[in-house]
């Protein structure tokens, strides 16, 4: 996209580095006079606190693994002493796992953020994918990293999810199990399934800052888009330069998430982690009530709600997977929301039922938490498969704006005379 | 500069591509396949599923021995009467993984039960004793074996499978 301004080198240094490898112009383009719409909201920081949540993970578990030890028999050892021996280690291994669960909160936040405003419809569909890749390597990411302190659940829920695999042996016969063994490293979950899991779990989020780097340029070149989900038709009246204006927003975002983060760390360092994790892995007991981490939960709701095998697996990829397709299920030339009456409260009946999934996935599967699971999975594909194309067609969007200078106008326009009451969203 | 004239017959260069083409796939796969092979259990793994030999004379009747080969869970049951007598009276063709109790275990050592004891459906260790048919029930996401390691109930799709194993004398068995 044009910018604001173009960086002019000016000292002998810079015009030689920049006749060599242009990097300043490049950061100045990217990030200081790359044109914002003028009108978004706190939501759109959450690109930012994400960027911040996987720097922090990075430091965290690169210092952590300067103290892990990736062996079946010394590795709970090792985690303990982290804990209790290494200076600072408790604050370390604190800030990783609940820097995980942040990191899940905040692309959660920024995944729904998305499907509000219809931000994955063209041009950004190539965009929304390489978010949804992201979101992969993240949940692949951290199932690894909570195998590595090799307590009750992490065995336990590496032992459940590798043997997803083995419902392929309902297909055709052998290969599930041949890819379970091969997950394995052996015949069950034991020391060399330990070991390549740390190897994974150092070398995914490196892949992963590789695929954020190509979601960023994908949305540098497209725009972003913005609450009114009208594109920018004039660069000076619709936006403003990235900094200060988004630098600044962006920080107070920032701030904010870490105090919560902090909250978390200094107050409640286990709310978001299951106290079963702290007995050592023992191949012969599964506790009682084995869960997932708590992002993963929907998903395993949904996966316990079919009464099949296969069928389960199925349903689980296919959850995940569905988000993909979503910028061509949704046929609604509107983008935002704030312009679909309709769409609005299906979305929001779409968020009540990914939470309430959530808090059946840490149930036990009996009786009426089954019936409700499945109830809401069907609610869940309805969304995507029926509702989303079929709302496109049938409901009428409320008058756009013709411009986001327009709509940030007649907003400033209301509040200077409140009596007006034509209610807006 | 030769003149190139496409035609219809393959020419020389189209040849050398298909040919360079097919050898570089052919080395492409054959670099792959040591990077495949090499997360397959290793030659320890492998060597750790030599035979055991368990004693079943400490094992009462009713009670259920935990063991593992080849890092493996089993379960070895010693069953009594009325166990056995529920196994046998099921009728088959009613089951989801249909096997006669016969089937599963080993002639004249009906109170023997030798099964893998990792659910079928996602590999948690069912419970001894529990659930309705008093064989397995598996806390997990509840299925339910007989005392026959059978599923009876809920997602697990087969029976608990059996590791092969021997009966040296009638007090002693070789698994592996
Ligand atoms: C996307 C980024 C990452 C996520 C989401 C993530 C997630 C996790 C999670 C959930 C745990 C388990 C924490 C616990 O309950 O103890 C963990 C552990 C661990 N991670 Fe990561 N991680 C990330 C990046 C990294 C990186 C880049 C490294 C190293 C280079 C690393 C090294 C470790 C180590 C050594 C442990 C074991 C120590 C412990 O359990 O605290 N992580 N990680
Ligand atoms: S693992 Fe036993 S029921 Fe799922």
């Amino acid at each position: 996209m044009e910018g604001h301004s173009v960086y002019v080198p000016k000292s002998g240094f810079t015009k030689w580095l920049e006749a060599r490898l242009p990097i300043i112009s490049l950061t100045h383009s990217s990030a200081v006079a790359y044109p914002v719409p003028r009108n978004l909201n706190y939501f759109w920081t959450f690109g930012a606190i994400l960027t911040m949540m996987l720097v922090v993970q990075i430091v965290t578990g690169v210092v952590l693994a300067m103290h892990y030890v990736p062996n079946a028999k010394l590795a709970f050892a090792s985690v303990e002493a982290i804990m209790r021996d290494v200076n600072f280690g408790w604050l370390l291994r604190y800030m990783h796992a609940n820097g995980a669960s942040m990191f899940f909160i905040a692309v959660y936040i920024h995944i729904f953020r998305g499907m509000y405003y219809g931000s994955y419809k063209a041009p950004r569909e190539v965009l929304w994918i390489l978010g949804v890749i992201i979101f992969l390597l993240m949940m692949a990411t951290a199932f690894m990293g909570y195998v590595l302190p090799w307590g009750q659940m992490s065995f336990w829920g590496a032992t459940v999810i590798t043997n997803l695999f083995s419902a392929f042996d309902e297909i055709i016969p052998g290969v599930g199990t041949w890819i379970v063994t091969l997950l394995w490293g052996g015949f069950a979950v034991d020391n060399p399934t330990l070991n390549r899991f740390f190897a994974l779990h150092y070398l995914l989020p490196f892949m992963l800052a590789g695929v954020v780097g190509l979601h960023i340029w994908a949305l540098h070149h497209v725009g972003q888009n913005n609450p009114t989900g009208v594109e920018v038709k004039n660069i000076c009246k619709d936006t403003v330069p990235f900094t200060p204006y988004a630098t600044v927003k962006d920080a107070v975002g920032v701030v904010f998430f870490l105090i919560l983060f902090a909250w978390f760390l200094f107050y409640i360092p286990n709310f978001m982690g299951h106290a079963d994790n702290y007995i050592e892995a023992n191949p012969s007991v599964t506790p009682a009530h084995i869960v997932p981490e708590w992002y993963f939960l929907p998903f395993y709701a949904i996966l316990r709600a079919i009464p099949s095998k296969l069928g389960g697996v199925l349903a689980m990829f296919s959850a995940v997977l569905i988000l993909a397709f979503l910028p061509w299920l949704d046929t609604s030339k509107v983008r935002s929301g704030n312009y679909r009456p309709v769409f609005r409260v299906f979305f929001w009946l779409f968020v009540a039922a990914c939470v309430v999934l959530g808090w059946l996935g840490a149930k036990p599967a009996e009786g009426g938490y089954t019936l409700a699971a499945q109830i809401l999975t069907v609610f869940y594909f309805s969304y995507f498969l029926i509702i989303l194309p079929l709302l496109g067609l049938f409901e009428t969007p409320r008058q756009l704006p013709g411009s986001i200078a327009e709509a940030v106008l007649a907003k400033k326009a209301k509040r200077a005379a409140p009596a007006d009451a034509s209610v807006n969203g | 500069m030769a003149e190139t004239v496409p035609s219809a017959e393959p020419t020389r260069r189209d040849f050398l591509l298909i040919a360079t083409g097919a050898v570089g796939a052919v080395g492409a796969a054959a670099v792959a396949w040591p990077f495949i092979a090499q997360m397959q259990p290793d030659a320890a793994t492998i060597a750790a599923g030599a035979p055991v030999e368990v004693d079943l004379t400490p094992v009462a009747e009713g009670q259920i021995l935990k063991l593992f080969w080849r890092g493996k869970l089993i379960f070895v049951r010693h069953r009594t009467k009325a166990e056995i007598e529920s196994a046998a009276k099921v009728d088959v063709a009613s089951l989801r993984d249909p096997q006669p109790d016969s089937a599963r275990v080993k002639e004249g050592h009906a109170q023997w039960l030798v099964v893998y004891g990792n659910c079928t459906h996602l590999g948690c260790v069912p419970l001894g004793h529990q659930g309705a048919y008093e064989g397995w029930f598996c806390p997990c996401h509840g299925s339910v074996f007989d005392t026959s390691g059978r599923i009876r109930q809920g997602p697990a799709p087969t029976n608990l499978p059996i590791p092969p194993y021997t009966f040296v004398s009638d007090s002693k068995i070789t698994i592996g």
